[in-house]
């Protein structure tokens, strides 16, 4: 195939234009090199194109942050600011890299590279476009929640290895809100699984695919992926430490917690750790509940399919701006009540609900029965809570009318 | 295929001594979630992607965070380098190849493990979970059991024995007073 075949191809068909490429490419190398090539160019897009997400998130939250705030935000560098992550990133290069003479000096510097590396293997399953994964594992949901389940131990080598309190409490606290959310994120995850019949993330994806007339397919529009969306972009919230679950963080109480101690280019490993981990989980979302690079409308499908997983990773992403600027941090004890009291009773009944809506026959009853068990479930746990904690409308003594 | 059996083994092995050799105690639980990570990518290599998903979501998830914390809440991370039970190396090493050898000469005289008919089976995920849904639904649903009793009775457990008989002897009335404060 040479040069003009390719553009040909391409033009005939947009959606596949770096699939077509990497063949391409591929098909350019010898018989032996072609699998390593295959490999590397599988990888390469996902190392540049999601830290290349960071940077373009890092301003657009501290825009979007200072526009919440009343304030102006960035502007000093380039037009309107848009320069600054350049800026942060030379900054973050040349910066000296202190480490607290009592640290322990192997556990401190491995840290930071512990929470990236897992972080960025998970994007091997997601499905960014039609015929765009890059290993389509037949336990992919499983994949992704395992290498992800070290996002825990990288914390406590930060928080231990800085030997200070506050990192080591940031530590705990993150380890503990993890744990607790890890239930919800699997457990609403699993009712997709029951549905599809598959841990392949491209199954799932395939499973969404069609429209009922004019909507679509998507498990987000049945009432237990409804449910479980919002249980999942809970967790998923709490799972990457942001607002209003950010008391690991806590500015406030305890500097940054368990990155406290860490300068320079590991804090800024620290950052994009957590950024990509919003992402990927955000991406996990889409393909789980929002039809992955599937189009929402039937007219809309000549957009390519990638286009359509950025365009809703970057909805996911401006959601998590406005929640972190509009919403104020929990505190500890609220947090635990929530996840084991609220959330995981709700999504054990929200696997039933999914159990139900398989077995009843497709039509307005099972819309009902399911929505009104949800609905029961809901109010019942929501009210029983309250209840159980006294909590009661405010008195207020002084300030009537 | 050997050149990833070769570094996945030297980096499961150079854990387990690590574990094994390192003075401090949270050095060796962060040495052995290393060779827990090893041995997932060692069924990896084999083709047994359930068993090294479950592998490194249970043990490097949550083992390595379980022994972890237990040493952190144990105040047992700043403990001074301990003296083993045998004082001679000599007699450690010894003991060690006698039962290394021994496992060994059991292994290869069983006749459990015949090389010559091993064909590689092809499991996939869902025949996995066929098989845990029809054949062996009765084990999975004792440990299911099994574990939740073990975590109601963890619960019991942690909880403060104090604030519960309070709770009980307290009367609806004091706490509709203590809400108009909240």
């Amino acid at each position: 195939m040479d040069i003009g075949q390719l553009i040909n191809s391409i033009l005939n068909d947009p959606d596949q234009v770096f699939v077509l490429t990497k063949a391409f490419v591929v098909g350019k190398f010898p018989e032996g090199a072609q699998p390593l090539v295959s490999i590397l160019l599988s990888i390469l897009p996902i190392l540049s194109v999601f830290p290349g997400l960071f940077a373009l998130t890092t301003i657009l939250e501290r825009k979007g942050l200072g526009r919440i705030q009343n304030r102006m935000g960035p502007n000093r560098v380039g037009p309107f600011g848009i320069l600054q992550p350049v800026a942060d990133g030379i900054k973050a290069l040349i910066k000296e890299d202190v480490v607290p003479r009592a640290a322990d000096k192997v556990v401190h510097f491995l840290a930071p590279v512990v929470i990236v590396i897992p972080v960025i293997m998970s994007y091997a399953v997601l499905p960014v476009g039609r015929n765009m994964v890059a290993i389509d594992l037949d336990a992919g949901l499983l994949f992704f929640f395992a290498v992800g389940a070290s996002t825990e131990l990288a914390v406590f080598m930060a928080g231990w290895s800085s030997r200070n309190k506050y990192s080591l409490l940031g530590a705990m606290r993150a380890i503990g809100q993890m744990i607790s959310y890890e239930i919800p994120l699997i457990l609403s995850a699993i009712t997709v699984v029951m549905a599809v019949g598959s841990l392949s993330t491209t199954s799932m994806v395939d499973a969404q695919a069609g429209y009922y007339g004019w909507l679509p397919n998507w498990y987000v529009f049945t009432p237990w992926g409804f449910a479980g969306f919002l249980l999942f972009l809970t967790a998923a919230t709490a799972e990457s430490n942001r607002s209003p679950f950010d008391i690991p963080e806590g500015e406030s109480e305890i500097i940054a917690g368990y990155f406290v101690e860490y300068s320079g280019f590991k804090f800024a490993l620290f950052f994009l750790g957590e950024y990509l981990g919003l992402f990927a989980v955000s991406g996990l979302a889409i393909t789980l509940f929002l039809g992955g690079w599937h189009a929402p409308l039937p007219f809309l499908e000549w957009i390519p399919s990638w286009c359509w997983f950025f365009v809703k990773l970057m909805c996911f992403i401006v959601l998590f701006i406005w929640l972190r600027g509009t919403l104020p941090r929990l505190r500890q004890d609220q947090l635990m009540n929530f996840a084991w009291k609220f959330m995981l009773p709700l999504t054990l009944i929200n696997i039933v609900v999914a159990g139900i809506w398989r077995f009843l026959e497709p039509g307005m009853l099972r819309w009902a029965v399911c929505a009104a068990i949800l609905a029961a479930a809901y109010v019942l746990l929501a009210r029983g809570l309250t209840a159980a904690r006294g909590v009661a409308p405010r008195e207020y003594r002084y300030a009537e009318n | 295929m050997e050149l990833a059996f070769v570094i996945i083994a030297t980096v499961t092995l150079g854990g387990a001594v690590a574990v094994m050799s390192l003075r401090h105690l949270v050095h060796c639980a962060l040495a052995l979630v290393v060779t827990f990570a090893g041995l997932g990518a060692m069924y990896l290599l084999l083709s047994a992607e359930f068993v090294a998903f479950v592998q490194l979501l249970v043990y490097v998830g949550a083992v390595a965070i379980l022994i972890v914390f237990a040493l952190l809440l144990t105040r047992s991370a700043t403990v001074e380098p301990h003296q083993g039970l045998l004082h001679s190396k000599v007699a450690g090493v010894g003991i060690a190849l006698l039962a290394f050898g021994t496992i060994i000469s059991a292994l290869l005289t069983s006749s459990r493990f015949d090389r010559t008919q091993i064909t590689a089976p092809s499991l996939t995920v869902r025949q996995i979970g066929e098989e845990l849904m029809t054949r062996y639904v009765l084990p999975l649903e004792v440990i299911g059991l099994l574990l939740t009793a073990a975590t109601i009775g963890a619960v019991v457990i942690a909880m403060d024995e104090r604030k519960v008989a309070d709770r009980s002897k307290s009367a609806e009335p004091e706490h509709a007073a203590e809400d108009k404060h909240g």
